[in-house]
């Protein structure tokens, strides 16, 4: 596993130096150009990783949580994985939320679940590498050999004269010793692990259970005003001008200001803000706006529209060849049985339970931010873009986030808050979005539709397989509604194609939670499972039979971004043992309850799912969801692994079932609150049992691969349970 | 008009239109940001705080017909011992992942164990029903709740 390491490379290097007041400070830096290519437009801001441990002379350990905390467990997991190997007293150690600085942390995103594959090695190096200066320092201090000290819990002992030192007595000589070179540095092997593997609880679970001021919208500064922002309608509105007499005269109101935006939707839109000493003043006043606006932009973006122009674009052939492998028309042509189905699944909003925030202070040409942000540097680059700023000029502390699923990979609302702080310098504002605005100023994830026609031979065998997929964009699809050539089954299957066709919009669209596998697992998975119902097999058996014998598949990623590699064997390994766990064969006796399964690699992650679930009417209930997931060698904080799959599992069948769609009229979102915006509450949570499958490979990510195959394992279970073939989101039995 | 109003114990003065929500005089005029905005409509429950021991939504309670009531909220909550359990069962199985609505979860959880001290499933969910979780985190909730209230030992996921 360590020929993987990363912290090779000799552009790696690791900085040992005295803190102020003494003991040891350690950053390791290391460059990470394969993480930009993979990563895409979300993440390559700045290829370098960082780590960052010190060492005070009272012992007291400071790990400082780079990346930006929305409840996946980011803040309390690499901190782990240094202290493991420094040998720390976990207990005791101190985690510190890092400010926004590409300088020093480089890469700072939560997305992607990047963030366990590019750290496992470089943290655990860090850490141990603090350990080994702290063990020569002490073996000096004593005058006996490194090899005959051993550290646990913050302390350095020597068994033999019975001798022992805390880390906090050496740190300051310790920072004194050249750094190691990191191949050198030796780490532990796993059964020696005290901490990984161990559940943790968060590192903010305490002060979150006592409703202390964590959150970005906790933010509060001295002489603060509150915004509340009314912008644009409907997507790519122009405010012509307006009337704000009323609503400067409101109440508790200070400012009224103008913001004037370029038409995109992810910096500085037209609109009004109203800045007022309580947020509920400034929305009410808000209220009181004349507004004219041109709104001629998004005449005809209306979801009936899409669906006839996709419907339409599917009876066509597909614009752009995506992926051709074989001959799959000539085979479809010459197939004994032929099946054609056409899938489709709505715009969502991620609707993260703290709406959109942000605080901004404007003063002496200098701006300081406090923003629940999934991916600071971009916003401080769109900043220095749209509002004539230098970037030395921008400080920007990271909140704890009230959620997150992506909508905070955009910064619209960071840039808001900056352009209304400097129209009233020196008065620090907190931009707050009504629930309304989170759900109407979202960048949704992408609806989309999918032609699929298959064609098995005379024996009932897979030959053939097409997809026309029918999504948004220009020249390249809108943010998160692409497609990758490596889209499984791609490469399982000889004769295999899939095109795309696309329309423009003016709705914006961004990366939600397992962007595009959300919805293209539902598609593909259902489709197949018809396949296999064709064949009179099922699903589980059919992925076996294309997965094959144990291999690598390679193909390109999207947008020939990077490449994919997909394991069979994981696959396989995930698929054979849900089937065990949830005793496939075995048929729930129940009528109107059955059964149903689906796979899916996403993430790097491999997860195969069956779900149980039953239907009267229209009313559909889940009793069981069982999960095989292979994320590698170790799962580094049970206790918050199995928080996120649950957490996944749950999202994917209130995804399917409780009715969340947005719509638009003429690009004005129809939706706005939870009431027609429904979310999952608690009695739709089934029992669900997680098992993990361990293979070699080092660990990745899990905010999300768990999600995808949930939803199609439903719909699947529903065919069975009913006949009906649920081909369109959300469930809608009556019209199946 | 100047508004007293008994929170968590003190007598506190809100100078604000009558009809302001409770939650945006808790949360800007009197700096207690534990209870958090949501929906502002009453459908989430993230700004559940007690009422005279009555789980309400705070964000639909103008201040105006609040009067002689005690207002309890997530800040002293743990002075409860239902309240405190809670906490303790929140953190022992750390029930959450981002948090934010867990300060409704607890106050509605805490207006539930006051009532019906060991509450059965159906009990439980239609309490809690009103309380969205937008990571899902409705299993650990609910085992939270049964540690809280005795009916389940303690045991780390």
């Amino acid at each position: 596993m360590l020929h993987e390491t990363v912290a090779t490379d000799r552009r790696a290097f690791l900085r040992a130096s005295l803190l102020a007041g003494g003991g040891l400070a350690l950053n390791l830096s290391i460059p990470m150009p394969a993480m930009a290519a993979e990563s895409g437009k979300a993440g390559a801001t700045d290829p370098r990783l960082s780590a960052f441990v010190s060492i005070a002379p009272n012992g007291v350990v400071t790990i400082v949580g780079k990346n930006p905390e929305i409840g996946q467990g980011i803040k309390t997991m690499l901190p782990m994985l240094v202290a493991e190997e420094l040998d720390a007293d976990w207990d005791k150690v101190i985690i510190q939320q890092g400010d926004a600085n590409a300088a020093l942390y480089g890469s700072q995103i939560a997305g992607g679940s990047f963030a366990t594959p590019q750290n496992w090695l470089p943290m655990r190096q860090t850490g141990a590498a603090a350990r080994q200066m702290l063990v020569q320092a002490a073996a000096t201090k004593l005058g006996v050999e490194p090899a005959s000290l051993t550290t646990s819990k913050g302390r350095i002992t020597h068994a033999a004269s019975g001798r022992s030192l805390g880390y906090g007595d050496v740190a300051s000589d310790a920072a004194k010793l050249p750094a190691p070179d990191l191949k050198t540095v030796p780490l532990k092997s796993p059964d020696k692990f005290v901490i990984i593997g161990k559940s943790k609880v968060g590192v903010d679970s305490h002060r979150i259970v006592r409703g202390e001021p964590i959150y970005g919208i906790d933010t509060r500064i001295p002489g603060m005003l509150y915004a509340a922002f009314e912008s644009t309608p409907a997507f790519g509105a122009k405010l012509n001008g307006g009337k704000f007499d009323a609503a400067k005269a409101s109440q508790g109101v200070r400012h009224v200001v103008q913001l004037k935006g370029d038409g995109t939707p992810d910096g500085v839109v037209d609109g009004v803000a109203v800045l007022a000493t309580n947020w509920w003043l400034a929305n009410q006043a808000r209220s009181k706006l004349e507004l004219d606006w041109d709104l001629s932009r998004a005449k005809g973006h209306s979801t009936e529209a899409y669906a006839v122009k996709a419907n339409a674009l599917m009876d066509g052939a597909p614009a752009t060849e995506i992926r051709r492998d074989g001959d799959p028309d000539a085979k479809l042509a010459g197939a004994a049985k032929r099946l054609k189905a056409r899938y489709d699944y709505p715009f969502l909003a991620h609707a993260p339970m703290e709406p959109q925030n942000c605080t901004a202070l404007y003063k002496d040409g200098k701006l300081e931010i406090w923003a629940p942000t999934q991916n600071p540097a971009p916003g401080i680059k769109l900043i220095v873009a749209q509002l004539g700023m230098k970037e030395e000029d921008i400080t920007l502390h990271l909140t704890r986030m009230g959620g997150g699923f992506g909508r905070r990979l955009t910064n619209d609302y960071m840039v808001q808050a900056a352009a209304i702080a400097k129209q009233v310098p020196g008065t620090p504002v907190k931009l707050l979005f009504s629930r309304e605005d989170d759900i109407r100023r979202d960048f949704y994830r992408a609806a989309g539709w999918h032609e699929f026609e298959a064609g098995l031979d005379g024996q009932g065998k897979l030959v053939a397989m097409k997809d026309h997929f029918i999504t948004f964009g220009d020249k390249d699809p809108t943010t998160g509604a692409g497609i990758a050539p490596g889209h499984t089954p791609a490469g399982l299957i000889p004769d295999f194609a899939i095109g795309r066709s696309m329309m423009p919009t003016v709705i914006a669209t961004g990366y939600m939670r397992a962007p595009g596998s959300n919805a293209l697992c539902f598609a593909f998975q259902s489709f197949l499972d018809e396949v296999a119902q064709a064949q009179g097999s099922d699903l589980p058996t059919l992925m076996l039979t294309l997965l094959g014998d144990r291999r690598e598949v390679i193909s390109p990623g999207e947008g020939g971004r990077g490449k994919m590699t997909f394991d069979t064997g994981r696959a396989r390994d995930v698929i054979e043992k849900v089937m065990k766990t949830s005793a496939w064969t075995t048929k729930p006796s129940q009528p109107g309850r059955a059964k149903g399964f689906a796979f899916y690699y996403s993430h790097q992650g491999y997860f195969a799912e069956v779900v149980d679930a039953s239907a009267k009417g229209d009313d559909i209930k889940v009793h069981k969801v069982w999960v095989a997931g292979d994320i590698g060698s170790q799962i580094i904080n049970p206790m918050g692994a199995e928080n996120q799959v649950r957490g996944s599992i749950i999202d994917g069948i209130a995804q399917a079932l409780t009715g969340m769609e947005v719509q638009f009229v003429d690009g004005a979102p129809q939706q706005s609150n939870f009431h027609d915006y429904p979310l999952g509450r608690m009695p739709i949570t089934p029992e669900i049992q997680i098992d993990w499958v361990l293979s070699t490979k080092s660990p990745t990510g899990l905010g999300e691969p768990a999600l995808p195959p949930v939803i199609p394992a439903l719909t699947n279970a529903l065919f069975q349970a009913t006949g009906k073939r649920v081909r369109s989101l959300p469930i809608k039995l009556a019209a199946a | 008009m100047p508004y007293k109003l008994m929170i968590n114990g003190k007598l506190r003065e809100v100078d604000a239109p009558g009809d302001m929500p409770l939650l945006w005089a808790l949360r800007d005029e009197l700096g207690m940001v534990g209870t958090k905005f949501g929906c502002g409509a009453g459908l989430c429950g993230a700004c559940t705080v007690h009422v005279d021991g009555q789980a309400q939504r705070s964000c639909q309670t103008p201040i105006a017909t609040v009067g002689k009531s005690k207002i309890t909220t997530i800040e002293q909550i743990g002075a409860t011992p239902i309240g405190a359990k809670l906490q303790e069962a929140w953190v022992e199985i750390d029930v959450m992942q981002c948090g934010y609505c867990q300060a409704g979860q607890i106050m509605s959880a805490s207006a539930l164990l006051a009532k019906t001290p060991r509450p059965t499933t159906e009990q439980i969910h239609e309490a809690m029903e009103g309380n969205i979780c937008r990571c899902a985190c409705y299993t650990r909730i609910e085992q939270g709740i049964r540690i809280a209230a005795g009916m389940e030992k303690t045991h780390a996921a």
